[in-house]
Parts: structure tokens; sequence; C-alpha cells
């Protein structure tokens, strides 16, 4: 067997293009999704992972959104539904119902949090000189959840901010 | 050449620790003539100066080289062993301690404790010249060290320094980098241009150094060359200019020199110190009392990060499980590749396997965190002895099981509340020999510390054969501060249980040992936030016992599976009292559609757990449902749940990481099934209740104050 031969046969890099796969980025990279029909983005770096749809453990006494928690490899991940909490659509739990696990570190430490939305659809690439500001007319989705807005094709796709998804709320007893 | 030496400092420091903590349990134990004790005391006491003075800590070095010569002549059998200076050893390991701990967190530490101290050591050596000029150098630095500006610095060196490898140029330039350096070269000793020898060094130089590091930074620099010229350091002070000469061989090791040293400025200090005393020592307080409130925050937080000692055979014991496991894995994942139904035993062997492994490996990896009581148990002794001393009595302490382990964190948190309880026996508890003579007791009065497991619990007893608790003194006490009626009837347990109310004492004299009322509810609450129990039994006359039960770590917990509609939470099993089928004939609604389980005496109030946490269930009725009555903070609840399951040990896992702190939930743990279940934290689902109650009792008072008024008559 010629080595010589077999070694000529390895794709060195740059002369074979992956076709199908993009991997030229600028700017940075968005996680898209759904919430009825309206698209959302979050952070892709902030994206742990993405799971199907499993009935948590409930918490008591917590408000409708947060749905309770589930055991993500060993770790306790409460899980809100973004619907709820942003009054957006109908939480309905299907085969498609997917929950984006997010992770953000703030100063001192990291927080993971599920979070229901409809369906997943696309990562985005955007430059940041491409994200508007969304005006302030209302909305189910309060404004400190905005970053901003991004055009994408025929679509306004929304970009939350997830330092403030992250933030749990106080909820008191309410008896 | 600079080795970072303070990557050493924390395992210098923790074996200074240890090696303290050797030289008070000798100290304890020492009997005149036991030379082994003696030697092995000595050998702490060196190396802990070595080590100090390696590090530049040259306040724990000279402090510890008085001690090791006391230490050096009792070696030698040139002096008795007396239990004075035992006692006064005692003192120092001390002060020792006191001055590590400021090395340690660059803290400001007890300066006159220590004079006094090396002063009496310095006297027993019975070299009274010595003890003086120590007691003011340890003042002398501390005025010094806070006012300086500066230091003039007269660095001699010898011709063949240069041979040595050394240049002055390196030490200046390190010098300037401390702050702003001024030189003048002393050319006095350069001979004629002829007699040169090209490779010695015949200069010598005063330099003027404005900083305000201290002056064990500035000695640091001359480190290299301290043997080998003469080097004098006097410190800028203020604008007066009183030159304060320390001497910098004070660091040098052999006892001889430092004897001799240190006659010679005894003569300048004493003159120097007033006036400098005079002046400066309003800043220095101001300095002083910031800095402490510094130091103690910095203290505080380094105090929480902590190693432990891992005996070898238990890393070798999970390093084989680890090796078990991986043998299992394995096999299972070969088993997986090609997988039939042929293989089914194998496969249920193999799990199984995994199951045992995973066991083994858990119950090894707590292991880790269990620690000898001994750890918590070793202050005690010493205690004890202080204690003897200082109220006069004879006191003897056992301490049995001391090999009993015991989780880390349940350890150090369980030490103030033991040291509390000792304290209370000691003082409380025996009486004076007199009076134990005159009741047929033996003279000396014994504490006793036990520790044992009692199923998954562990129990500490601490016993005394003293006065014991008298009941009717705890009763009228009680009385007297309003926490119960005067025709109250109480079992014994419950009087003993007063014990433990904020701000209760019957101490009929309050002594700075015990007996202010402060401390055994704060102890009882210690023991509680553990997840602990303390009981009290007495014999007026015998003593009493105390016992506290602790579970055996904190991590893990025995809990009670319970069903409430869809939901399984875990009940602590500590907490539980007993669990039982409702009985209709029991049920009494009460007082406003409360209910009332009646169980024997008592009432149980019965909580709905649906209720309390809002949840879709079925079994509302409570004719048919299990109740568990559970205990907390003195007041039985009866729990109402659907069924009960298993009961299991489960690890505890925090809400709080990526959620908060939930009301009645102490936090979550992950079932055999990999779904999640609350575990129910029993003081918080009572306290819980009861606000919603005053909540609705509030409702109800504004809302229609006719009808409460009709409900109340």
């Amino acid at each position: 067997m010629n080595i010589q031969a077999m070694a000529q046969d390895i794709p060195v890099e740059g002369e074979h293009a992956i076709e199908g796969v993009d991997f030229i980025t600028s700017g940075d990279q968005y996680l898209t999704f759904l919430l009825a029909q309206e698209q959302y983005a979050v952070d892709i770096l902030c994206v742990e992972e993405i799971r199907s749809w499993e009935q948590p453990t409930k918490i008591p006494n917590a408000p409708s959104y947060i749905k309770g928690v589930i055991n993500m490899r060993g770790i306790i991940v409460p899980i809100v539904d973004l619907r709820l909490k942003f009054g957006i659509g109908e939480a309905t739990y299907s085969e498609t119902t997917v929950v984006i696990v997010l992770t953000y570190q703030s100063e001192d430490k990291s927080r993971t949090i599920g979070f229901v939305v409809d369906a997943v659809s696309d990562v985005l690439n955007v430059e940041s000189a491409d994200i508007k500001p969304a005006p302030a007319f209302g909305g189910c989705v309060g404004q400190q959840y905005i970053d901003g807005l991004i055009n994408s094709e025929q679509k306004v796709v929304t970009i939350l901010n997830v330092a403030h998804l992250q933030k749990v709320e106080k909820h008191r007893l309410h008896s | 050449m600079s080795v970072d030496l303070s990557q050493f400092i924390p395992s210098f420091l923790e074996e200074s620790f240890e090696g303290l903590e050797l030289m008070e349990s000798g100290l304890l134990d020492l009997q005149p003539g036991d030379n082994e004790t003696i030697h092995s005391i000595f050998r702490a006491a060196h190396s802990i100066k070595g080590g100090a003075g390696t590090f530049g800590f040259d306040s724990v070095t000279e402090f510890t080289h008085l001690v090791e010569t006391l230490l050096d002549e009792m070696r030698d059998g040139r002096r008795e062993i007396t239990s004075k200076d035992t006692e006064i050893l005692l003192e120092s390991v001390d002060c020792m301690r006191l001055l590590i701990e400021a090395a340690r967190d660059e803290a400001e530490y007890d300066h006159e404790k220590v004079a006094q101290t090396s002063m009496r050591l310095s006297e027993t050596l019975g070299n009274e010249q010595t003890a003086s000029s120590d007691s003011e150098k340890e003042t002398n630095t501390s005025v010094e060290e806070s006012v300086g500006s500066g230091y003039h610095i007269k660095f001699v060196p010898e011709h063949s320094l240069a041979k040595t490898g050394n240049d002055p140029l390196f030490l200046f330039s390190a010098l300037a980098e401390l702050g702003k350096l001024t030189l003048s070269a002393d050319t006095q000793e350069l001979p004629a241009l002829m007699d040169i020898d090209a490779q010695e060094l015949y200069l010598s130089w005063n330099l003027t150094l404005e900083t305000k590091v201290d002056e064990a930074e500035v000695i640091e620099i001359f480190e290299w060359v301290e043997d080998e010229c003469l080097l004098e350091l006097s410190k800028i002070i203020d604008s007066s200019n009183v030159p304060v000469t320390d001497d910098e061989k004070a660091t040098v090791n052999s006892e001889q020199e430092i004897q001799i040293e240190a006659v010679e400025p005894v003569e300048i200090d004493a003159s120097s110190t007033e006036e400098i005393a005079s002046n400066p020592t309003k800043q220095t307080t101001v300095e002083d009392t910031s800095k402490t409130a510094n130091t103690t925050a910095k203290t505080k937080a380094k105090a929480e990060v902590g190693s432990i000692r891992v005996g070898v055979d238990k890393v070798d014991s999970l390093i084989n499980l680890v090796g078990e496991l991986v043998i299992t894995q394995s096999m299972l994942s070969e088993l997986g590749n090609d997988f039939d139904m042929s293989k089914v035993e194998r496969l249920t062997n193999g799990l199984e396997q995994l199951l045992q492994n995973t066991k083994e490996m858990q119950e090894s990896v707590m292991r880790i965190r269990m620690l000898p009581i001994s750890f918590a148990f070793n202050r005690f002794p010493r205690l004890v002895h202080d204690l003897a001393m200082k109220t006069g009595k004879a006191i003897e302490l056992v301490i049995k099981g001391e090999q009993t382990e015991l989780d880390k964190t349940v350890m150090e948190q369980i030490g103030d509340p033991l040291v509390h309880l000792v304290r209370n026996a000691a003082d409380h508890g025996i009486e004076t020999s007199e009076i134990r003579l005159a009741n047929g007791k033996p003279e000396k009065g014994t504490i006793s510390l036990d520790a044992y497991h009692q199923g998954g619990n562990i129990v500490i007893e601490i016993n005394d054969d003293g006065a014991g608790i008298n009941r009717s003194v705890v009763f009228d006490k009680a009385v007297e501060k309003g926490l119960i009626d005067a025709n109250a009837t109480l079992t014994d347990s419950q009087v003993y249980d007063l014990l433990f109310e904020p701000g209760f004492s019957t101490a009929a004299e309050v002594t700075d040992i015990s007996g202010r009322g402060v401390g055994m509810d704060v102890v009882k609450r210690n023991i509680q936030s553990l997840g602990g129990r303390i009981q009290v039994d007495s014999t007026l006359g015998k003593g009493s016992t105390f016992k506290v039960n602790l579970p055996l770590t904190l991590a893990i917990l025995d809990g009670q599976l319970v069903k409430v509609g869809t939901e399984t939470y875990i009940i602590p099993l500590i907490s539980i009292v007993e669990s039982l089928q409702i009985d209709n004939k029991l049920i009494n609604r009460v007082s406003g559609n409360m209910v009332l389980y009646r169980l024997r005496d008592d009432n149980v109030p019965v909580l709905p757990i649906y209720q309390l946490f809002d949840l879709a269930t079925e079994c509302t009725e409570i004719d048919n449902a299990l109740l568990v009555v559970v205990e907390a903070d003195g007041q039985k609840v009866g729990l109402m749940v659907d069924d009960l399951l298993a009961q299991q040990q489960v690890v505890i896992k925090s809400l709080k990481d990526n959620y908060q702190q939930v009301a009645g939930i102490s936090g979550a743990t992950i079932l055999g099934d990999g779904s999640v279940a609350m575990i129910l934290d029993i003081p918080g689902m009572i306290h819980m209740a009861l606000e919603r109650a005053q909540k609705a009792q509030q409702v109800n008072n504004t809302g229609n104050g006719n009808m409460t008024a009709e409900v109340c008559l």
C-alpha cells in the first residue's frame, strides 16, 4: 500500500470547502426562536443546551410562569415559560415545545435557567451596528428585557437581554 | 535571585498551628521527668521558630526563641518542671498563636499581652536584662511601625563582599524601589591606588530612605549580605529625628548572641522610648483602631477557605473504587455494543455491580469529609484546665470516643456550642471541693465528654457529677421571668427545656465565665440549625447530662418520601414523630374551623400540604388521609399527605444556586428516576402556616368585626 498516495487523498485545509456550512462569521451570533408567531433571539454564547419539554417538579407558591425545576445532569434548573411570562400566545405543551437552557455569568456567580418557547428556528449573524433600538410603544414584553430589534429578511426579530431574563423576581406567597 | 517564599506561607501556618496544638496538649500532660514529651514540645517550638525566621515573621521568632530557651533548660535537666513554668509556657503558646495569627492576617496583635508574657518568660529564665530590653523592644517597634517615615541606614560591607557574588548596586536599586533613596559613599577606607585589590570592596555607605514600609522589608533586602556587613538601621521619626537603633541581629539564631547584643540597646531605648511615646501615641491609636476594623473582616474571609488532611488509606480506597468503577463501565459499554436478549443476565449483573460501586464510592467520598471528633474535643483539656484554675475547683476531664467521625462542616459549627456547655458544667455544675466533700462526693469533680454513633446520628454527651439542676429553682425563675404560669404543671424535661429560653440564667452569681444567660438559647439554635437536637437530663445532687444529637453530615439526609397530589415531597426523618392513619373520631374543629387532631393527650393542629403549597389534589378529605406528625421548635403539627412512600437517603441540593430560597422548602434532591423532589423545611412550613393564619384573622377582623367578636366570646 502506498502511503504517499494515501496522504495525497487527505484533504488539505483550504482546498476543500465543506458545503452548506457557513464558517465565516462576523459580528455576534444569535439563536432565534418562536413565541406564537413572533421571532425572538438570544446571544448564542449564553445557550447551554436545547431540551425537549418534560414535566418539571412544581415549586410551591411560585408564580404561574415558573413551571418548576428539572434535573439537568445533577443540577437543579428552574423552568420559566416565556409565553406566560410575556403573555404571548398560549402555553400549550406539545412534541415541538422546547426548553432553551441559558447560563448567564454575572459578577459573582453563574445562573442556569431553562426557558420554554414554541420552537427554535435559526442562528443569525448580526453586526452590532444593525441592531436598532426598539420603539417604546408598549407590547407585552417589558422594555428592560429588550436589547434591540434586527431585520431578518421580511421579519423583525426581538433580541432579548439574557441578564435581565435571568433575574429572578422575588415572589411572595399569595395567600 | 529571589524565590517567592510567600507560596510556602500557608503550609508554614498550617504546620505552626498543628505544632502549637501539639505543644499545648503536651504541656497539659507534662509530668516531671517526662523527657519524651519535653522533647516533642521543644521540637514543635523549634520548627515554628525556624519557619518564622525564614518567612521574616520576626515577632514570632523573637518570642519563640524565649520559649525555646526555657524548654531547652527543661530538656537538659537544668530546670525542674514546675506547674508555674507550665502555666507560663501555656500562656506563651497562646501568645505564639496570637503572633502567628497576626502574621497570617498582616494584622496588629495584643502587644501588651505578648510583652507581659515575654517579660514573665524572661524573668523565669533569670535574666532580668533581656526581659526589660525585650519587652521594651516590643512596645518600641509597635510605636515605630506606625510612625516611621523613613530610615537612616549605615551599610559597611566587609571587603570580601563582592567575592561572594553580591553587588551593593543591586541592593541599592532594590531599596530605591521602596521609596526615595539618597546615599553618600564613605571613601575613608579606600587605600592608595597601588594597594587596591580589584576584587575587594572598600567603600561604605550612608543611606537615607524615605518610605512607609516596615523595617522587616528593608532588612530583607540585606538578607543575603547580613553576615558579611555591618548594618545599622535607624528610624526617622516625624521631624524630631530621634534615632532608635534597633539591632538587626535580633533575628540571629544563636542564643548567646542575643543576650549579649540585647544589653546594648537597653540604655538607648530606655531614654528614647519616653520621648517617642509622648509624641506620637495619639496617631498610633487612631490608626490602630481603623486597622483592626479592617483586619477583622479580612480574618473572617480568610478563615472560610480551609483544607483538610485526609488519611492516605481513605484516598487509596477511593482510588481502588474508581478503578472498579472504570472496569464496570467498560464491561457495560462492551455489552452495549452488540446487545441481544441472551445477554440480559449479564446486563443485570453489570448494573448490580455498578450500583454496588456507586454506593461504596459515595460512602468513601463522604468519609473524606469526616474527621474524628477529637478535632473538636482537643481544645477541652486546656479549657477545663483554665476553668479549674479560674474557679479554684478541682476538675477532671474524661474524654471518650474521640475517634468517632463527624462531617467537617458539622464539626466546625458544633465547637462553640460544646465549649459553652462545658463551661456551664464547670461553672454551674461542679461544686467547690469543700461542698463536694461535705456531700460525700470525691473531692475532684469530673466532666466527661463522650461521642458515639446512634443510628444515622452522632451523639455527643456532656456529663458532670456536680450539683445537678434544681428543678424548683428553674421553675421559680421561669415564673419570675414570665415564661410560664405559676400554676403550670410541667414534666422534668419541659422544665429543663426552659434553660434554653433567651435570657435565662439560674446562677446565683454572674461570673465572667458564664451565667449571663446569653448563650444557652444560642447553643440550642446552633444545634438546631445543624439539624440536631439537645436534651437535658439531671438528678439533683448527682449531676447533669446534656445530650446533643447531630446528623452525621449536612450533605445527605434521611428522608421519608410522601405523595401529595402529583408531587413527591421529602420530610426529614429527624423531625418526624410518628405517622398515622387519621381516625375520624379524633378530629376536632375548634375556634373557627381550626382542625385539631387528638394524639393521645396532645392536640395537634393539622396542616394540609396541598393548601399550604397551593396544589391540586384529589385527597382533600381529611377522613382518609395520612397524617405525618412532625415537630419543630417544640411545636407539633400534623402534615396531611396522600400517601407514604419509601424511606431513603437523599443528597441535598440547593435551590438558591439557580433560583432562590423558597418558603417552606429547604432544598431539592434528585430521586432514583431522575426527577426532582422538594425537601420540606418543617420549621419554615410551621412559620408559613402561622403567618397565613394571622393574615386571615386580620382580614376577618377588619372585614367583619362583630362576627369575630362573637366567635371570641
